[in-house]
């Protein structure tokens, strides 16, 4: 064996080692997508209006608050919509001083003015930058989420459009409380009850004479009732602005109510508990309302001072005690979700399909290099240990650079066989050419090789701009399937090109000059 | 051992022959499309709910029907995998609202349905719930990647090639993207992303076996500077026949394999791969060599650009 050809055949070696040390033992090394593992893939749509919208009212509440410290009256703001609203009446006489009230405002919003009314838009810029900003605020949380959930190798990341987070869970079988859990904006606010409870929305509107003051809201309600009694929705008079948020949360956990029923607790972090404690400092006596996601939960009264600790009460089981516990403790969504596509697989058709996935492509290989080994006699051999050695390393790439197996991955596979059949045959005709040609046996396996290098060449890459494309398209199993199929492209050029021309090479090193071969 | 022993089959003598049948079974297709209301989409494109259930014991696919009748829509009720398995699969419309939040009303109210008839225990094995959004976006995305893997295949042949080329092998491929389509209306199957995932692969394998022969003939032409195009592309296709029909055959076998064997998910994938290599196959050696021809020729008599070219022409010239 010359020196060269040493070399070669130690590269393949190593190649090989290296694949199957990568890969063995596939059940713990080749991770499987949500098809063949089973689990929950959701599409959902951040809806960034939403933050926008707070935006604009916090706005809108600010300059309230402004004009009437500087006793500008207006005779109303309004907000018209996520990014829009309107100052209406401004005297005359205090424009300019209604002007330079706007200074912070003009820095985020186009102003127009006709007459005495002024219209204030968020600018576009701002427009994108805040819907970008509640996206990914929107994805870190829901990371917070799904790590709290205890989920083995999720994924969470934004998909096609801009507005959108892709969400894999695999092996969570129990779709809705993930939905629930991911979805929950869970927004706990901490704010002053002004009068209720009222029995209906009419009746709370009746006690301000049907006109709500602005800076005041009316939330629905769970009330306590009596023992026994079913609880009723009442409702509530609130002040729009809350006195703490869950932004100042410093942890939430399950716990039990005074009548041991399940209930969370929770505590403020030092900013929240200065601000609490100075709150219910200067409201004793009235009621706080506990409100999370813009519904009043309880609404106990103020008895004393409290800085730091607090407890929500609900009809919850305990399950949705600690479910809520974690929704608080990951924070509030910046925006509400709407969910766009969700695709369950169980277990059971996951494990099926894996099953069947793997006789398909054993049933394959097997016929085709039976095929090979019948049809080109020695020659097949060749064939077959270079097709082996491809799958070899297509199973070493896919666990080494952690690509996802999926059951479209495994139909990849069998293509995969295919083209290194073909990439085989091909060399395989050529050499016959050239030996009924009248070319020697060595002359003729050299051009055969060399003649079909650029074939394959050609073939490879065409089929890698299509697997480019397939990969650019597709979600999940699609992908798998790409990537299997551009990984076995590129594993088959070695071994078509390089293993299989340095087993012919040996084959043929070992007698000085054959006359035939067995092809 | 050899399948042809020096085939020399006058394949480019039938071109006209074979564009009449193509252009037969495509227009025929695409008829049968159209009478059929446009390609038949599965959920993944049009939005709506797949449901599939495994049951404890045999179920009537009619008992199921009849659990579901208080659900609005259209249904589709049927049977799923082996039929020892007891597996049902539900299809509905799209239902609930997607900016309500209650996309998977549809799926539930099977749920809630199917437990209240009194049908034996069954396990829900898969759910697939699309919206609207989702559905335009991937028809959108499908139709993109599948144009722009077919340019992009184009533009590297005509780079590699020739120009003329490159058109009969979109001709070529278009050719059995349609037909296979066709196919798949004619037996019943929807397009999911796996099969658009088959399609672009058919793109891919169809694109293969042109370039194997058109790489052959590029060869040739290099030896054979004398004879015109005709004959030097009859060549190649004979040349590389042995090779067309062992790995259109070994593929064929292995994709039915998995079209018999690889279970309901990937029969639709399978289906298509099957058609997608016959019709392949054919529009390499009669669709995809003789557009090559034709437009070959016609570049030759216009003007001498390439060296090929020129030889074209001396040999059109020399047989008129």
């Amino acid at each position: 064996m010359s020196k060269n050809l040493r070399w070669k055949v130690l590269t393949i070696l190593t190649v090989i080692g290296l694949s199957v040390w990568a890969f063995v033992p596939p059940q713990d090394k080749i991770r499987l997508g949500l098809d063949l593992k089973g689990g929950v893939h959701l599409v959902m749509r951040v809806q960034t209006d939403d933050a926008l919208r707070v935006e604009t009212e916090t706005t809108a509440d600010r300059l309230r608050e402004t004009l009437r410290t500087q006793t500008i009256p207006v005779t109303g703001i309004t907000v018209a919509g996520p990014n829009e609203f309107r100052v209406a009446g401004v005297p005359t006489a205090q424009d300019a001083q209604f002007r330079q009230a706007l200074v912070d405002i003009d820095l985020i919003y186009d102003r127009s003015q006709s007459l005495t009314n002024y219209t204030f838009r968020l600018k576009p810029s701002v427009v994108s930058q805040l819907r970008d900003e509640t996206v990914n605020q929107a994805l870190q949380t829901i990371e917070r989420r799904v790590n709290e959930l205890g989920v083995a190798e999720p994924v969470v990341a934004r998909h096609s459009a801009a507005d959108q987070i892709l969400v894999q869970l695999p092996g969570v079988s129990d779709v809705n409380r993930a939905k629930e859990i991911i979805r929950s904006t869970a927004l706990l606010e901490l704010k002053l009850v002004e009068q209720g409870p009222f029995p209906d929305e009419a009746s709370a509107r009746q006690a301000f004479a049907g006109n709500v003051p602005p800076d005041m809201q009316i939330l629905p309600g769970r009330s306590e009732g009596t023992a026994g009694s079913a609880p009723t929705t009442v409702y509530y008079a609130v002040r729009r602005v809350a006195a703490v948020t869950g932004r100042d949360l410093r942890n939430a956990r399950p716990s039990l109510d005074e009548n041991n029923r399940p209930a969370v607790s929770f505590s403020l972090n030092n900013e929240g508990a200065v601000k609490f404690g100075n709150f219910t400092q200067a409201n004793i006596n009235r009621q706080l309302g506990i409100v999370l996601d813009g519904r009043v939960y309880s609404a106990p009264n103020i008895q004393s001072r409290i800085d730091s600790e607090g407890r929500i009460t609900g009809n919850f089981t305990q399950q949705e005690a600690a479910d809520l516990g974690l929704t608080l403790r990951s924070g509030a969504l910046p925006a509400s979700l709407t969910y766009l596509e969700e695709r369950t697989v169980g277990p059971t058709l996951g494990a099926d399909s894996v099953r069947a996935g793997v006789i398909a492509s054993t049933g394959g290989l097997v016929f085709v290099l039976l095929f090979l080994l019948y049809y080109y006699k020695l020659a097949g051999f060749n064939a077959f240990v270079s097709i082996t050695t491809n799958l070899i390393i297509l199973l070493g790439l896919m666990a080494y650079l952690g690509a996802t197996m999926t059951l479209p991955g495994i139909a990849g596979f069998i293509l995969t066989i295919g083209m290194g059949v073909d990439s085989n045959v091909l060399i395989f005709e050529r050499i016959k050419e050239e030996l009924t040609g009248g070319k020697g046996v060595k002359a003729a396996v050299a051009a055969g090789f060399d003649r079909v290098f650029l074939t394959i060449l050609d073939t490879h890459v065409a089929s890698l701009i299509s697997a480019a494309f397939l990969f650019q398209f597709g979600t999940g199993p699609i992908r798998g399937f790409a990537t299997t199929l551009t990984i076995g492209l590129l594993a088959n050029v070695f071994t078509a090109v390089f293993v299989s021309r340095t087993m012919f090479e040996l084959f043929l090193s070992r007698r000085d000059q054959p006359a035939t071969l067995s092809i | 051992m050899r399948i042809f022993d020096h085939p020399n089959y006058d394949f480019i003598k039938w071109r006209w022959h074979a564009f009449a049948l193509s252009g037969l079974v495509v227009l025929a297709g695409v008829a049968f499309v159209v009478s059929r209301g446009g390609v038949p989409m599965g959920i993944d494109f049009t939005g709506g709910t797949i449901v599939v259930a495994k049951f404890e014991q045999p179920v009537a696919e009619d008992a199921v029907r009849q659990a579901l009748a208080a659900t609005p829509g259209e249904k589709v009720v049927q049977s799923y995998g082996d039929a020892a398995d007891n597996q049902v699969l539900i299809r509905l419309p799209q239902m609930g609202d997607e900016n309500a939040g209650n996309l998977d009303e549809a799926a539930k109210s099977v749920v809630q349905s199917l437990g209240a008839a009194g049908l034996p225990k069954f396990e829900l094995l898969s759910q697939e719930i699309v919206g609207p959004v989702i559905g335009r976006e991937l028809q959108l995305k499908g139709i993109y990647a599948t144009l722009a893997s077919i340019v992009g295949i184009a533009i590297y042949i005509a780079l590699r090639f020739r120009p003329a080329f490159a058109i009969g092998a979109i001709a070529a491929t278009l050719h059995d993207v349609l037909i296979t389509i066709a196919f798949l209306a004619l037996f019943g199957y929807e397009l999911s992303l796996n099969v658009v995932a088959a399609l672009l692969t058919i793109t891919g394998y169809s694109v293969n076996d042109t370039i194997v022969i058109f790489d052959r003939v590029r060869e040739n032409m290099r030896s054979a500077r004398r004879d015109p195009l005709e004959k030097v592309v009859n060549t190649a296709v004979n040349q590389t026949l042995s090779r067309t029909v062992i790995t259109a055959g070994t593929t064929f076998l292995s994709v039915l394999g998995l079209y018999l064997f690889g279970g309901e998910v990937l029969e639709g994938f399978a289906f298509t791969m099957l058609v997608g290599i016959v019709s392949g196959t054919y529009s390499t050696v009669f669709i995809a060599a003789a557009i090559a021809i034709i437009l070959g020729n016609r570049q030759g008599a216009a003007t001498a650009v390439s060296g090929a070219a020129v030889k074209v022409k001396t040999a059109t010239a020399r047989r008129s």
